[in-house]
């Protein structure tokens, strides 16, 4: 056997775990940089929370497309045995979400812990922005499996889940301002809050926001937001959303793979 | 063993079976063919419960196809070509199968021995070449004492010498009554083994019966002829 091809498979052994590990290690290594070279812990939370934003729904799109389509083969073998395609989905889904969830909670936890910054930031703050990256990385893995399903045509489904990520993570901001300004002379509080609630990115910013002082950085829209939903009620009203944004897409993708002809 | 009762199938506009009806008989061979897109991918998918029929029943060993998977417990399948995780070894793929059957049997490894496997059943499949895999793939396929095995092009990437071991295996799994549904489109190496032959064009069972009989009823000597004679069409069929 080629020496070279064995030590490649052996490297490529835990590969269904390489990535989420590589992710916490380039997220730890980002939030340690962003701690050591911001000022105040406001600055550098702010700062990790949108490396956070930006990283884990594109890692989670991105890996959980590929992953999927990387394993039809498998998947298919594991369709024509005596199990039901529910068992087979739940343990697709576990398998993908679970290691990329922890990943990125351990990947932004370290850096305040190595630094000794947790108590001084805030541990609840900090354990926060933890949970919101798993659920953002459970939500986009959810997604992205619903993306797999769909297009049978692995560029195509990688394409769609670029641009998928490119708009709720870059675009969104800029069709919310465009909408805000286009409608400066009337109330925008309605509009705003139902584009927000149409994008789980915005939602788990401005829950995170709310939590810390961050958001008088936001002025007007910080403000507004701020007044708005920095209630009980609002939050209460912001983590329903979010939880319909987990369950929704996960009953869509349980459907979908249901109903899949492979 | 097998009975297909009026399966339809489309994918989006295009019907792939089209009211089909056909019996793959018990402890025999059969050879599915008939020309590309003629819906033999599609009717094994629909055997596996890969895919659903739109219309009609499918019954394996007397029991209807649905929602209960139980019924693939007597199946064996070997894909064609399948890229099966590269770090994983066949055994450790194995293992993790027989986990998620619940199965607490010894695998039935004896195919891997008589293909000299040896280490490569431990080696991840990513490092195997093409027809290692292969053998792997066969070894799976039959593990867990299929009364029923369905073959991919079976013998695509081996060698002569596996080619024959394999063959000679299922001849020996027919004499024990295991039924075999196998599709190739290597004819000679399907006449060596099928003794029943279904034929499918247009999504139709255009042809099913004994090997011997198809070729009486064409005047072929061998079933590739009588193959060629059914692919020219039904009127062909009917002139000989």
């Amino acid at each position: 056997m080629n020496t070279i091809a064995a030590v490649r498979a052996r490297m490529q052994a835990p590969s269904a775990l390489r990535g989420p590990v590589l992710l916490a290690i380039g997220v730890a290594a980002a939030g340690d940089i962003l701690l050591r070279l911001s000022g105040d812990s406001a600055t550098a939370v702010a700062s990790i929370l949108d490396v956070v934003l930006i990283i884990t729904p594109l890692m989670g799109l991105v890996l959980g497309t590929s992953r999927l389509h990387h394993a039809r083969d498998v998947v298919t073998l594991m369709l024509a045995q005596p199990v039901s395609r529910r068992r087979v989905f739940v343990d697709l889904w576990w398998r993908g979400a679970v290691p990329l969830a922890a990943a990125l909670a351990i990947g932004v936890l370290a850096p305040f812990v190595w630094q000794r910054q947790l108590v001084p930031t805030g541990v609840t703050m900090v354990i926060s922005m933890a949970i919101a990256a798993a659920v953002l990385a459970v939500l986009s893995q959810t997604l992205a499996m619903i993306i797999a399903l769909r297009f049978d045509d692995r560029v195509k489904a990688l394409s769609v889940s670029l641009a998928t990520w490119l708009l709720a993570a870059v675009l969104w901001d800029g069709v919310v301002l465009v909408v805000a300004l286009l409608m400066a002379d009337r109330p925008i509080e309605l509009p705003v809050m139902m584009m927000l609630a149409a994008n789980p990115v915005d939602l788990v910013r401005v829950m995170m926001l709310l939590g810390s002082d961050a958001a008088a950085m936001l002025g007007y829209t910080g403000a507004m937001v701020s007044r708005t939903l920095g209630t009980v009620t609002g939050r209460a009203v912001l983590g329903s959303i979010l939880t319909l944004w987990l369950v929704i897409p996960m009953w869509w993708a349980a459907r979908s793979f249901q109903r899949k002809d492979f | 063993m097998i009975d297909f009762s009026a399966v339809t199938k489309s994918y989006g506009k295009r019907a792939v079976l089209a009211d089909l009806s056909a019996t793959v008989p018990e402890a025999r061979i059969t050879a599915l063919v008939g020309p590309n897109g003629s819906g033999k991918t599609t009717l094994i998918k629909l055997l596996l419960g890969l895919a659903r029929p739109d219309g009609g029943s499918i019954t394996v060993g007397g029991h209807r196809i649905d929602s209960d998977p139980e019924y693939r417990r007597v199946i064996g399948w070997m894909p064609q070509i399948a890229s099966f995780p590269g770090h994983q070894s066949g055994r450790q793929l194995l293992a993790s199968l027989a986990r998620l059957r619940g199965d607490d049997v010894e695998p039935d490894l004896s195919l891997a021995e008589e293909f000299d496997l040896g280490d490569n059943f431990d080696r991840p499949l990513g490092v195997l070449s093409g027809g290692t895999r292969q053998k792997v793939n066969a070894v799976i396929a039959m593990a867990f004492r299929p009364r029923l095995l369905v073959l991919d092009e079976p013998t695509a990437g081996l060698d002569p010498l596996a080619a024959r071991v394999l063959k000679d295996r299922l001849a020996r799994e027919r004499q024990a009554g295991v039924t075999v549904l196998i599709t190739s489109h290597v004819l000679p190496e399907l006449e060596e083994l099928a003794d029943h032959v279904l034929f499918l064009s247009d999504g139709r069972a255009a042809w099913q019966g004994d090997t011997a009989s198809l070729k009486r009823r064409t005047g072929a000597a061998t079933l590739e002829r009588a193959v060629a004679q059914l692919l020219a069409g039904p009127l062909a069929l009917e002139a000989a």
